[in-house]
Parts: C-alpha cells; sequence; structure tokens
C-alpha cells in the first residue's frame, strides 16, 4: 500500500523558535494516525506545511505522492485542512458556509451530498443559523463538514477537539470513525491523551521532535517498568511520603491515584507493591492499596519526556 | 479540611429574561477543598462562577462566599478571592516582576509586602532568572504556574481556576497539580473548572452541571461507582448525553 503522507528530515523555525526539528515519519493510505503533544509540540506547524501552507527550511513533505512545495497547486484540491482556529465566515449561516466552500471548490453541497451527509444530518436543524452563534461542538462539526464538502482524498484536522465539551468530543471522534471507513485517511492532532487509542497509529511530539511513533497499544506494551497505582487516603501527604522512598524512580500524582514506579529492576510488581505499602504506612499514611495497573499513553508520554531530559540534548 | 464553609449556596437561581441559566442550585464547598466544578458548554457553569465570584448578582436563592452574601458584599467577595484563567491572567507585554507588583498594587498590598512576597514566589519558581523577561517569551508551563501563584499573592480564601492546565505537557501539569494540592493543604478552598474530565479526578469532590440545575455531586469514585463508570469522561457523556439528544447548538 503507497503512502498518503511521507516526510522526510523535515525542520521549520520561526526566528530562533524551532518549531519542528528534522522530523521523518509517513501515513498510510485509510490511516487515522494522530499527533499528540501540547502546545508548543511543533503539531500546527507541521500541518501547515503538510498542507501547503508553509514551506520547510529543511527536508521535504509529499501527500498522495505530491511534493507539498513543487505541487502544491495539484494537491490543494485534493487535500481538506481544518485549522485549529475557527475560520469559517461567523455571519455566515451553516447552510451559506457549506454552500460557500462548495463553490469555492467548484462544486455544489448537493452533488456532494452523500459524502457529508452523516454530519451534515447533525447540522441541519441549524442550517439558517449564523455559524458565529453556534456552540464549540456544532462549529467543530461545520468546520469538518466544510474541510469534506469537495470530497477529498485526505483529511488534515488541527486539534479539532480543543476546548469542545466531553460529549461533543466524543460525537467528533464517532464522525470521524465513520469517515475512516468510507477509506478517506486522516491526519489529526491532539493535546488529549485519552484521544490518542481513537488512532491507528500515533506519533508524541514534544517541543518540535517526535518521541515516537507506533500503534496506541504499542506505545503502552513498550512501558518497561511495572507501573504500581497507589491509593491512599491523604494523597498530598502520600505523595510527598513516597518520593522519599529510596527506591522511587518516578511518583506522579494521576487523578485519584499515584502512579509509581520502581528505580530496580527485575523486582516483580507485588513485591513492589508490598515495600510502597508498607513504606508508606510507616508513614503513618492509612488506607493504602498498591495495584499493578497497565501504563496509559500519558504514563507513556511521561515517560518518554523524562528520557529526554536525560539524554544530552542535540 | 478546616469544617468552614467556603461557598453556601441554597436555590441559588438566575434568569435572563425567560430564560432560565442557574435553576435552583445548592452546594457546599468547605475550607480547603479542591472542588471541580463541571458542566457542558451551556450548561450555566459560567453564569454560577459569575455569582460565586461577586460580578453578577442572582435573581433569587442565597449564597455566601468566604462569609460574605453575594447579593450585598460583593466587593468584600472579590477582595477574599483570587481568580485565573488560562485564556488570560497576565499581562504578556510586562515582565513577571512588573505583573506581580501590579496585581499586589491592585489588591492594596503595601509595597514592602510586595517586594518580599516578590522574591519568596519567584523563588519558590526557581524563576529569579527569567523574572525580568517578558511573560509573553516564557514558556506556557512557567506562565501558568506563575498566574496560578499571582492569583495567590494576596492569601485569598477562595481561588477561582477555569480551565487551569489546557495545552500542557504532562509532567509540567503534574507539577501544577502539586501546586494546587499544596494552596489547598495549606487551607485555600480552590474550585477548578475545567471541560477535561481527567482533570476532574484530580479534585476532593465535583458537581457537574445540566441544563441550569445540578446533575451530580460526589468524589469521583463515588460518581464514577454510582454511573457504574471506569472514566469521569463515561460519568459525565451519561448524564449529559440524554438530555443533549446529539444536538444541542
Amino acid at each position: 500500500m503507497t503512502d498518503a503522507v511521507r516526510v522526510e528530515h523535515l525542520s521549520k523555525s520561526f526566528g530562533t523558535t524551532r518549531a519542528v526539528r528534522d522530523v521523518s515519519l509517513s501515513v498510510r493510505t485509510g490511516e487515522l494516525f494522530g499527533f499528540i503533544g501540547p502546545d508548543g509540540a511543533g503539531k500546527t506547524t507541521l500541518f501547515r506545511v503538510l498542507a501547503t501552507l508553509l514551506l520547510p527550511d529543511a527536508g521535504r513533505a509529499e501527500v498522495l505522492g505530491l511534493d507539498v512545495a513543487r505541487d502544491l497547486w495539484a494537491l490543494r484540491p485534493r487535500l481538506g485542512y481544518m485549522p485549529g482556529r475557527f475560520s469559517l465566515y461567523p455571519d455566515l449561516s451553516v447552510e451559506e458556509n457549506l454552500t460557500f466552500f462548495a463553490s469555492v471548490f467548484g462544486t455544489t453541497l448537493e452533488r456532494e451530498y452523500q459524502q457529508i451527509e452523516p454530519i451534515y444530518v447533525q447540522l441541519e436543524p441549524f442550517k439558517s443559523r449564523r455559524s458565529g452563534a453556534l456552540s464549540g461542538g456544532m462549529k467543530q462539526k461545520l468546520a469538518l463538514c466544510c474541510a469534506l464538502v469537495h470530497r477529498p482524498d485526505i483529511l488534515f484536522l488541527d486539534e479539532p477537539t480543543t476546548g469542545v465539551d466531553a460529549v461533543s468530543r466524543r460525537e467528533f471522534w464517532e464522525l470521524l470513525a465513520r469517515f475512516k471507513e468510507s477509506g478517506l485517511t486522516i491526519v489529526v492532532s491532539t493535546p488529549y491523551m485519552d484521544e490518542a487509542t481513537r488512532c491507528d497509529r500515533i506519533a508524541l511530539m514534544q517541543q518540535g521532535r517526535i518521541l515516537a511513533i507506533d500503534t496506541p497499544e504499542g506505545i503502552t506494551q513498550a512501558f518497561d517498568r511495572p507501573l504500581i497505582a497507589v491509593r491512599a487516603a491523604q494523597r498530598y501527604e502520600s505523595l510527598l511520603a513516597l518520593r522519599e522512598f529510596p527506591h522511587a524512580h518516578t511518583v506522579y500524582p494521576f487523578g485519584e491515584v499515584l502512579h509509581y514506579t520502581d528505580r530496580r529492576t527485575g523486582l516483580p510488581a507485588e513485591a513492589i507493591g508490598l515495600e510502597v505499602g508498607a513504606f508508606l504506612r510507616g508513614r503513618g499514611v492509612a488506607a493504602v492499596s498498591a495495584t499493578r495497573i497497565p501504563a496509559s499513553i500519558e504514563d507513556c508520554f511521561m515517560a518518554h519526556l523524562g528520557k529526554a531530559e536525560e539524554a544530552p540534548s542535540a | 479540611m478546616n469544617g468552614t464553609l467556603a461557598i453556601q449556596a441554597q436555590d441559588l437561581t438566575r434568569t435572563f429574561g425567560s430564560f432560565t441559566a442557574v435553576d435552583h442550585i445548592t452546594l457546599e464547598v468547605h475550607g480547603g477543598e479542591i472542588f471541580g466544578f463541571l458542566g457542558a458548554n451551556g450548561a450555566g457553569k459560567t453564569t454560577a462562577m459569575r455569582m460565586f465570584t461577586g460580578l453578577l448578582a442572582p435573581s433569587s436563592g442565597t449564597a455566601q462566599v468566604a462569609g460574605h452574601d453575594v447579593y450585598t458584599e460583593s466587593e468584600a467577595i472579590k477582595r477574599s478571592i483570587g481568580y485565573m484563567s488560562q485564556r488570560f491572567s497576565l499581562y504578556e507585554d510586562l515582565t513577571s516582576r512588573e505583573n506581580i507588583r501590579l496585581y499586589g498594587g491592585i489588591y492594596g498590598l503595601a509595597s514592602k509586602e510586595i517586594r518580599s512576597r516578590t522574591e519568596q514566589m519567584l523563588a519558590r519558581l526557581g524563576m529569579e532568572d527569567a523574572a525580568d523577561l517578558a511573560v509573553r517569551s516564557l514558556p506556557l508551563g512557567w506562565r501558568q504556574k506563575l498566574s496560578f501563584s499571582v492569583a495567590l499573592l494576596h492569601r485569598p480564601q477562595i481561588v477561582f481556576l477555569d480551565e487551569p492546565t489546557g495545552g500542557v505537557d504532562p509532567i509540567t501539569r503534574r507539577q501544577f497539580w502539586e501546586m494546587i494540592y499544596q494552596a489547598a493543604a495549606g487551607g485555600t478552598t480552590v474550585l477548578v473548572t475545567t471541560h477535561y474530565m481527567d482533570e476532574a479526578e484530580y479534585c476532593d469532590r465535583i458537581s457537574i452541571m445540566v441544563a441550569g440545575r445540578i446533575g451530580a455531586m460526589g468524589t469521583p469514585s463515588e460518581l464514577k461507582q454510582q454511573y457504574g463508570a471506569e472514566t469521569m469522561d463515561e460519568v459525565f457523556v451519561r448524564l449529559v448525553r440524554p438530555t443533549n439528544g446529539g444536538g444541542a447548538a
């Protein structure tokens, strides 16, 4: 199968800020590929290069076999791009925005209806509403619809779920899954680690670099130490106490529990759990349980960040 | 927890014309508690927050914030609280030191007091070297920690945090939550509003607003158990989706 995206040693700086640093990767045709990383990771810059809106300083990128710099006019009609900031016309209605975006690409809403139907049915009750007056979740759906209306072969969605409530986020991902089924290649970015499992493969990004690329399962299975969830009555006291445990490798607050890894390798998780529990009880922390849990994408992201900090910086 | 109530609201209601944005909400937030105040877009969260912070008078019901009445003592409330929003809290053209001095002045601290608290704060944040750089040039994580510290500068009884950790990397985010724990351990009450349910899991207790009312309230574990859910995200979706019908605009 051919690759829908190929990026080789791509770099882009703005003044002294190195937004994207020597990034190489490929996205397969039909894949739902996610870039996961916080603000400043370089996601938006990379998306703008792939969407033919920015030229790289070094390296190259191909989308659908076309070079993003040389072949931009051939490529543009074949890609859909949804920027992170709402960029539709707020004074136009839902329907007017859609009609406008269709006409820009030389088509009509009627002709493309089948492609956009799953999402258009959700927008239809509000079709005469000004797009600026829609809720966050509906704005995102309209933007997705406008990015799809010319039937692109690949879709770039830059942080489509940022600032949207949990229900709307879930609905948005359900829509993406439906569009993926129709064969569309979808490249999406998000700062939310919990959305990673919705993707076929993900790239973890931080400060312009890629920390890891794999399937979500591949990423979590590569976590190389037993991860222990410690639950205790006094969360903050137990956090401070556990940091003083001589064998502690990492101790992070994680919602209601603490996530702990041990410095020693080769010890079974049960033994670590028992030691940790005994240590905390010795420090006067009550109601302690310590059990092994599978690592989440967020645990893995932190482990990669920790390693990146230990390694000498280039 | 020190046993006192930081916020006490009884049947608090706010209407705008024929629309009831906040509909008879009743809740108590304890001193030193980290309370997550959640809700979907348009559920009434912002209106309730504006009443709690003394910016908007209720239509009916009663509420005391830091012991002050929301109808008659809104100025005293404003002096007793701190506020931090992810979108805007600091003046980006000013340096860290200038921002601290500005907020210290707004809250009426003496110059000597501002100077000593500034040095303490910068030392605690490990930001001495960056104290005279424009806030704009600081990494997002530093800006957030600084703006949280600035919100606590006048030692408020309650601090309101609006989506405090959006967009930061997971390690910085945890450092931020540790600052919140530390403030709460020192007796400050923390009220957090956020869209992100995993952020809610860091709170002692949370409430979820649905269509102007409080749809659920409890510790994260209690709510997960009550809704038979693995995560707060699922709790939220189960609570909100039936009334949402997939198409609220």
